[in-house]
């Protein structure tokens, strides 16, 4: 019953337990001489500029929410998309889907028009 | 060999697998609302919907496990570390996360799980003596659809029109202005 | 096979930490986390009673679950707008600073 998700299972444990073995035996294993160069932040090779927690602009929410709704829409369309093959799958069912897509498409038209969708 | 007083059912896979996906699940959970950095919070928050898609897996609900992993971890959880960051000036503040209310809730909450877990065992329920799913996940998927456009329909459009509200809404209240 | 049993508790520990966090918690983005989580508790019940219960042909407790999931998606949307939008103006998250009605 559960058994194809078996495979899964297994594997994701296994790329639990290998890198855990290989940090916790780096740990344990390597020598450790601490020195402020060496404890030093660097990104790339280089010292790092301005603060980690930098404050995100509106910007990246803007587009997150375009995603998210697309996101909603291609779960509601694979299901029926799957039953698109039906034979009583008639026009009634077709009206309905693209109703629903216009509707998104109205709202990712207005966001559209409100330069939402453009970086400033 | 003695005899132990309580009899230790040995679980199967499939309750071997349930009680680790419930029990991180569980963890993950309690961790989102006590974590102080609300960034580790949403961090819990990923690990907490992962174990509610395995659950679903686990009930053979598998559409309903991917959509939960594509909107919930992948959209939602998104625009929440979005929000966090967005946020982010306050969020190293020594006041206290918790307000005022915060031990009357504690209590209220174990009480409403205590009360409704005593309920679980008591009520007669409704289980099916033949719990094998008749057809495989592909005919689920197709039947899901096919109510999606039929019995649902009209809920469907709703759920349309609400996201569309929703996006205007959003679009207007986040834009800056300036 | 895991009884019936095991799923409710298992929502109802999820729902009761939600709960608590939505009640108890000041930052307004941790009580919107809160209300997933507690979103999240409903939808394992709904789906566990269609897979236990006698009518599996009918799929109303797996269309519901995707339909919670669709309403839950746009209340964070909107909520969490909301949230950008106060931090904007008056520069808190916290809600029990959020008293402009109260007088």
């Amino acid at each position: 019953m559960l058994l194809k998700y078996a495979f899964i299972f297994i594997l994701s444990g296994f790329a639990l337990v290998l890198p855990l073995v290989s940090i916790v035996a780096g740990a344990i294993l390597g020598p450790r001489k601490p020195d402020p160069v060496k404890n030093d932040i660097y990104e790339s090779g280089l010292n790092t500029i301005g603060d980690t927690w930098i404050q995100f602009r509106a910007q990246f929410y803007l587009i997150g929410l375009v995603f998210l709704v697309f996101d909603l829409e291609v779960v509601f369309l694979y299901p029926i998309a799957m039953a698109y093959g039906r034979p009583e799958f008639g026009m009634a069912a077709v009206l309905v889907t693209l109703l629903f897509m216009a509707l998104l498409i109205v709202g990712l038209i207005y966001d559209w028009r409100k330069g939402g969708l453009e970086w400033q | 060999m003695p005899e132990l007083p309580v009899e230790i059912p040995i679980p199967t896979p499939h309750q071997a697998v349930f009680i680790m996906v419930a029990v991180a699940t569980s963890v993950a959970s309690l961790l989102v609302v006590t974590n102080r950095n609300l960034f580790y919070s949403a961090l819990c928050l990923v690990g907490a919907l992962f174990g509610v898609a395995g659950v679903y897996v686990l009930l053979e609900a598998e559409f309903l496990a991917i959509a939960q992993v594509l909107v919930y971890v992948g959209a939602i959880a998104t625009l929440i570390t979005f929000a966090i960051m967005l946020t982010r000036g306050i969020m190293f503040g020594t006041t206290s996360p918790n307000n005022r209310h915060m031990f009357a809730v504690m209590s209220m909450a174990l009480l409403v799980f205590l009360l409704v877990a005593g309920l679980v065992d008591r009520v007669p329920w409704a289980v099916a003596e033949d719990l094998t799913l008749s057809g495989d996940g592909k005919s689920l998927i197709v039947d899901l659809g096919w109510e999606f456009v039929t019995t649902y329909a009209l809920p469907l459009e709703l759920i349309g029109l609400l996201l569309l509200i929703a996006l205007v809404g959003a679009v207007m209240l986040a834009r800056d202005d300036e | 096979m895991v009884p019936l049993q095991a799923y409710l508790t298992l929502a109802a520990f999820i729902f009761s930490c939600g709960l608590y966090g939505a009640l108890a918690r000041r930052n307004a983005i941790a009580m919107l986390m809160a209300v997933e989580l507690m979103l999240n508790a409903v939808n394992i019940n709904l789906v566990a009673f269609w897979r236990y219960g006698p009518n599996r042909e009918d799929l109303a407790g797996q269309t519901f679950a995707i339909f919670v999931i669709a309403v839950a998606a746009a209340e964070v949307a909107v909520g969490l707008a909301l949230v950008i939008a106060i931090y904007r103006s008056r520069k808190t998250v916290y809600l029990d600073e959020i008293d402009l009605l109260q007088g």
